[in-house]
């Protein structure tokens, strides 16, 4: 049943986006940056496809390196999210309180304003990694139609996860007022485990069963495993559920712990 | 309606000493200490009531505000605004109510203030046509016009601050939580804001609580007065009955046209100042006719003028401050105040 509330934050949302759109755009230096600095997955691409130039490393062609880093870029630009450090700021600084006074859920406001960078994010991605893709990397994408249909519902749910997962620990900074250094122990554990800095399948034995069964992997690989290989449907299925309940488990954390650590708010600052 | 009672708000503050053997100390046993910022307090405000908050910094005024406004829990006691208890943070109550701090914006930096306006239309849920009355209302006592399609941070403090107001009024509350409005602004602009607080308090019958380090703020818009000192409730009731109860004395200034020595003047009242011929004599209430009557009499005293003492006075004597300490505290204009509440509470 929709509520009264929940009809007036869908009223809300057109608006909180072209705000977020002028926003994005009037912050446009802040938002090169961020541009540059999701562009490791290139710097892997280099380093990988040098080591298997001459011969596959494990399995891994490098046409699968060039497939893989290239959906890898694009995934993580359409996903990737600083709401964390936005809010642990907003919170440390006593900017949060003017957001408390508005009679919208900040989950819903920092969302939609998030959701308006997307479709810039993909102005710098998309080309570079269509183009790379197309000259060398082509042979390796997944050709089934069901994956690739499926691989949008993935991204969106990549990044619920993902935005969920960084609201969570930025609002830690109602406990914790600093939180700099768990979201420098979050960005190590994402790169590890998510697949971003190499495939999965190439972690060793411990790691990678961690990696398939942690968060992290359906933030990044899964979206990128739809796109670059071939997957039955058993396996499938499961990689959709394990995002569908990781995206449930991590928003729902996400919102239990906006709602103790708002006990804990100090609204420092006249 | 506003209704207190008993409330509380604890802060627990972790206490180092500087210096970097104290830091490398407290990384293993940290010392906490708790700030009692709200201790008992108790009050009721009506609708459409003008309220001023007095106290030295510290003294949990902008804890209250916070705590009525829903920002922070309290520690115990009961708070309940429009029948709302605030830190539920409803939508009802979000909409009949707004803080203005002068020191925090809400306003997006980057952006004009019309992109502020329309996101909050957006999420109070304010109907166009409503928001386009009320805007150019807005824009007209406020002065707005040339203000709101510029970005927010090349705008002046006091431009900003009455775009800020703008913002905070655009759902029309009607309980206004207004937190140093005036700070930072010139003699002109306090005026400007004053008049349209007044104003808006009458035309939409809102309650109105105002903290300022500009006792002239206080005086001018609040006939009642909650005067807070180390977080408990000292005074509470009509500002005139404060300055009466505290110093009955009236001030009497006047110029004087012929000499008088300070012994003349010592008869009739005590000298509290003199600046060439101008001179300010404290005179008990009762004896005002007669101390008049010689003044304008024998000593052919013009320009008199008799008021109350200044609220500043009354209030140094009440938190025990010396006059040095005072002008210092003014001199900081609250900012460093308010770090230095702000300290006390980290």
């Amino acid at each position: 049943m929709i509520t009264s509330t929940m009809r007036r934050t869908l009223r809300a949302i057109p608006t909180l986006l072209r705000v977020g759109v002028a926003e994005t755009v009037a912050y446009r230096a802040e938002f090169l940056v961020w541009i540059l600095t999701t562009t490791l997955p290139l710097v892997m691409l280099a380093l990988w496809t040098s080591v298997a130039s001459e011969a596959p490393f494990r399995s891994y062609t490098s046409a699968d390196f060039v497939a893989y880093y290239l959906a890898g870029l694009i995934v993580r630009n359409l996903t990737g999210s600083w709401v964390a450090w936005q809010i642990s700021e907003e919170i440390r600084m006593g900017a949060m309180s003017m957001r408390l006074l508005r009679p919208i859920h900040p989950f819903v406001a920092f969302s939609v304003s998030h959701l308006a960078a997307v479709p810039f994010r993909t102005i710098v991605a998309l080309p570079i990694a269509v183009v790379l893709l197309l000259s060398s990397g082509a042979s390796a994408l997944a050709t089934e139609p069901l994956q690739l249909v499926l691989a949008v519902p993935s991204l969106a749910l990549a990044w619920l996860i993902t935005f969920s997962f960084l609201f969570g620990l930025g609002t830690l900074g109602f406990l914790f007022t600093k939180t700099m250094a768990m979201l420098n122990l979050y960005f190590g554990l994402f790169s590890l485990f998510s697949g971003y800095l190499m495939p999965i399948p190439l972690l060793p034995p411990i790691l990678r069963e961690i990696a398939e069964y942690s968060p992290f992997r359906f933030m990044f690989s899964v979206p990128v495993e739809l796109m670059t290989r071939k997957i039955d449907s058993a396996e499938l299925a499961w990689l959709m559920v394990g995002q569908v309940a990781w995206a449930i488990v991590t928003l729902a954390v996400a919102l239990w712990v906006w709602k103790r650590g708002l006990r804990r708010y100090e609204a420092v600052g006249g | 309606m506003i209704r207190v009672r008993d409330l509380v708000k604890h802060f627990k503050v972790h206490k180092r000493p500087p210096g970097f053997a104290a830091a490398m100390k407290s990384l293993v046993r940290r010392k906490y200490e708790t700030v009692r910022a709200v201790d008992g307090v108790t009050f009721t405000i009506e609708r459409g009531e003008r309220v001023g908050f007095l106290g030295p910094n510290g003294a949990g005024k902008t804890t209250t505000l916070k705590v009525l406004s829903g920002l922070l829990h309290p520690t115990s006691g009961e708070v309940e605004v429009e029948g709302f208890t605030p830190h539920q943070r409803e939508t009802k109550l979000l909409e009949t109510i707004t803080l203005v701090m002068g020191q925090k914006s809400q306003l997006i930096w980057d952006l004009p203030p019309s992109e502020t306006y329309a996101m909050n239309r957006a999420v109070f849920d304010v109907a166009h046509a409503e928001f386009e009355k009320t805007l150019a209302e807005l824009t007209e006592l406020l002065d707005l016009g040339p203000l709101i399609d510029k970005p927010t941070r090349q705008l002046s403090l006091g431009e900003r601050m009455k775009c800020e107001l703008a913002a905070a009024l655009l759902h029309r509350p009607t309980t206004l939580f207004l937190d140093e409005p005036t700070i930072g602004l010139d003699v002109a602009m306090q005026l400007a804001i004053r008049d349209f607080v007044r104003s808006y308090n009458q035309r939409h019958e809102a309650t109105v609580i105002l903290t300022s380090h500009y006792m002239d703020d206080v005086v001018a818009l609040c006939p009642r007065i909650i005067v807070i000192d180390q977080g408990k409730l000292i005074h509470d009731g009509d500002l005139r009955a404060l300055i009466k109860t505290m110093d009955p004395d009236k001030r009497v200034s006047f110029t004087l046209t012929n000499g008088a020595t300070d012994i003349d003047l010592g008869k009739l009242g005590t000298v509290l100042a003199r600046e060439g011929q101008r001179i300010t004599l404290r005179v008990p209430e009762r004896e005002i006719p007669s101390a008049v009557g010689h003044l304008l009499g024998r000593l052919h005293a013009a320009d008199l003028a008799i008021e109350d003492p200044p609220l500043e006075e009354i209030l140094r004597v009440m938190f025990g401050k010396s006059p040095r300490a005072e002008a210092s505290e003014r001199a900081g204009m609250g900012e460093e105040g308010e770090a230095s509440e702000r300290e006390a509470r980290r």
